[in-house]
């Protein structure tokens, strides 16, 4: 059934998770597969059949990049494949940003949102994070 | 499938704008009018004959709206189809599908920048994404750097690999009198220079220059009736596979693994019957993905394709011969230039960087994230 968007926005209801300390996605329950982005349809069928799920929050680093922005330490941007069957963009903290290398094993961590930056999921090496 | 007809159409006039650095207070507007009318004087058609107009610039969001009210036209046809730097490879696309269909008989496609004057953060404002912009990647750069890092992982191509691509395009650039550098590059001084998103430095990345150009196309018919020798379009392909990175499927295969076959097709001939190709060189990594993609090596092969000279000056493929986003000219938007130095090289006009009996050019834009991939066949005469 296609959501009511004058009430909740795919976003919106990402973003209530986040701020329990959630990373969600959606599963498209024709086939099960995931779906992430949030958004109103399935890609490619344009059904509507798409229910909310909470993500273990396990990946792998699939990309990895270190940007080097003038009068700042390096940053880790990488793109994290999700074991649910999802990929994001999404940083791995807690370690050299160098040492990010593709096939890591990573695990979530919701960083707390503020007056201008709303909550959003960071990565930390599975062995660090315990 | 395209029903459009290899050589029903073709490229009567070409020209760039004035590239580098334009004086202050110049309008992407003035630059898209300037190689219009040079552009015009190179076919010797007047502004009166263009009756369709095809455009677009970072800079000015109703293109087509701006060109004719600059230019005082009232076109029959206009298309603002904005992909990226491979929006003007879709113009001719569309261009040859309007003067096929009698929508229109002269079509102009028109690009300008200053992003180097105003600053590429106020020629192309970065748009905010929830999923992406809390992360602070440096886009385009860091996309394409994930790209090259896959490919790094997944074939073994190395960062000296990627680098000779930009040692090729400079080689090129120095014989080109136009080029924004001016000076030799080795491997060394890629590898050396600052780091911007790695496995990338400044001299991996496309250079921040002002400029523009147009293209004039008619009926095959009518082409043969003006000054020079009419560039024929032989084939075009279209593909867009995503919008943002997060979402393309393997960043080491690129959409114009179909525009580049749908262009073959169309054109009738193969990826070796090419004589010349201009690949749109946003950063290193994206030509190689384009010679595997388009089939000029195997998949993975292309950083070992490219090591050794093979796509300089004097090497087994011609590729980028005016050097390219990496060291002519880059405003951003780069992929009407590519174009026109395809044209170039089958008109015979390239002067000491010209490829002996280039009759067959392939042009292919890149835009966006990897996200839009276009190719353009142009031969001449003898193709058809």
């Amino acid at each position: 059934m296609l959501p009511d968007l004058t009430r909740k926005s795919p976003l919106g209801i990402y973003l209530e998770h986040c701020s329990q300390g959630e990373l969600a996605y959606q599963v498209c329950t024709d086939d099960h597969s995931a779906v992430f982005f949030p958004r109103v349809s399935v890609p490619g069928t344009g059904s509507t059949n798409l229910e909310w799920r909470v993500s273990k929050g396990l990946g792998t680093v699939y990309a990895t990049t270190v940007v080097h922005y003038k009068g700042e330490p390096p940053l880790n941007v990488a793109l994290i494949d999700v074991d649910e069957g999802f990929r994001l963009m999404s940083r791995v903290e807690g370690i050299d940003p160098m040492q990010v290398k593709i096939g890591m094993r990573v695990k979530v961590r919701i960083q707390p949102g503020d007056e201008k930056q709303p909550p959003y999921p960071v990565f930390a090496p599975l062995e660090a994070a315990k | 499938m395209s029903t459009l007809k290899r050589a029903s159409v073709a490229v009567v006039g070409a020209a760039e704008s004035d590239l580098g650095q334009v004086a202050p207070h110049t309008s992407p507007a003035d630059l898209m009018a300037q190689a219009t009318l040079r552009a015009l004087d190179d076919c010797g058609l007047k502004l009166s004959d263009i009756d369709g107009i095809f455009s677009a610039t970072s800079q000015i969001r109703l293109s087509p709206l701006a060109l004719a009210e600059y230019l005082g036209i009232k076109p029959d046809f206009f298309d603002g189809t904005i992909i990226g730097g491979s929006s003007f490879m879709s113009h001719v696309a569309h261009a040859h599908a309007a003067l096929e269909a009698g929508l229109c008989e002269v079509a102009l496609i028109a690009y300008g920048s200053t992003q180097r004057t105003v600053s590429r953060a106020a020629a192309s404002r970065p748009e905010y994404n929830y999923y992406e912009t809390p992360y602070r990647p440096f886009l385009p750069a860091s996309a394409y750097a994930m790209a090259a890092a896959r490919h790094m992982h997944q074939y073994g191509t190395t960062r000296e690999q990627l680098a000779a691509v930009a040692v090729s395009a400079r080689q090129w650039a120095l014989m080109n009198p136009v080029a924004w550098e001016k000076e030799p590059l080795t491997v060394e001084q890629v590898l050396s220079a600052r780091m911007v998103s790695y496995p990338f430095t400044v001299r991996d990345c496309c250079l921040v220059t002002d400029g523009g150009g147009a293209i004039i196309l008619t009926t095959a018919a009518r082409a043969k009736t003006l000054k020079k020798k009419p560039v024929y379009v032989l084939g075009t392909g279209e593909a867009i596979s995503h919008a943002t990175i997060s979402n393309m499927r393997d960043l080491t295969v690129s959409a114009a693994a179909e525009s580049g076959p749908k262009a073959f097709r169309m054109a009738g001939i193969k990826p070796a019957d090419v004589d010349m190709l201009s690949l749109y060189d946003a950063f290193t990594i994206t030509p190689i993905l384009f010679l595997e993609d388009l089939g000029y090596c195997p998949k993975g092969e292309g950083g070992r394709f490219v090591s050794g000279g093979a796509i300089a000056p004097g090497g087994k493929l011609a590729v980028n011969t005016s050097g390219g986003g990496l060291s002519y000219c880059h405003p951003g938007m780069y992929g009407l230039l590519v174009l026109i130095e395809a044209v170039r090289q089958v008109r015979g006009e390239c002067g000491k960087r010209q490829v002996k009996g280039c009759d067959i050019a392939l042009a292919h834009g890149n835009g966006g994230v990897l996200s839009s991939q276009c190719t353009v066949i142009f031969g001449s005469e003898a193709t058809l």
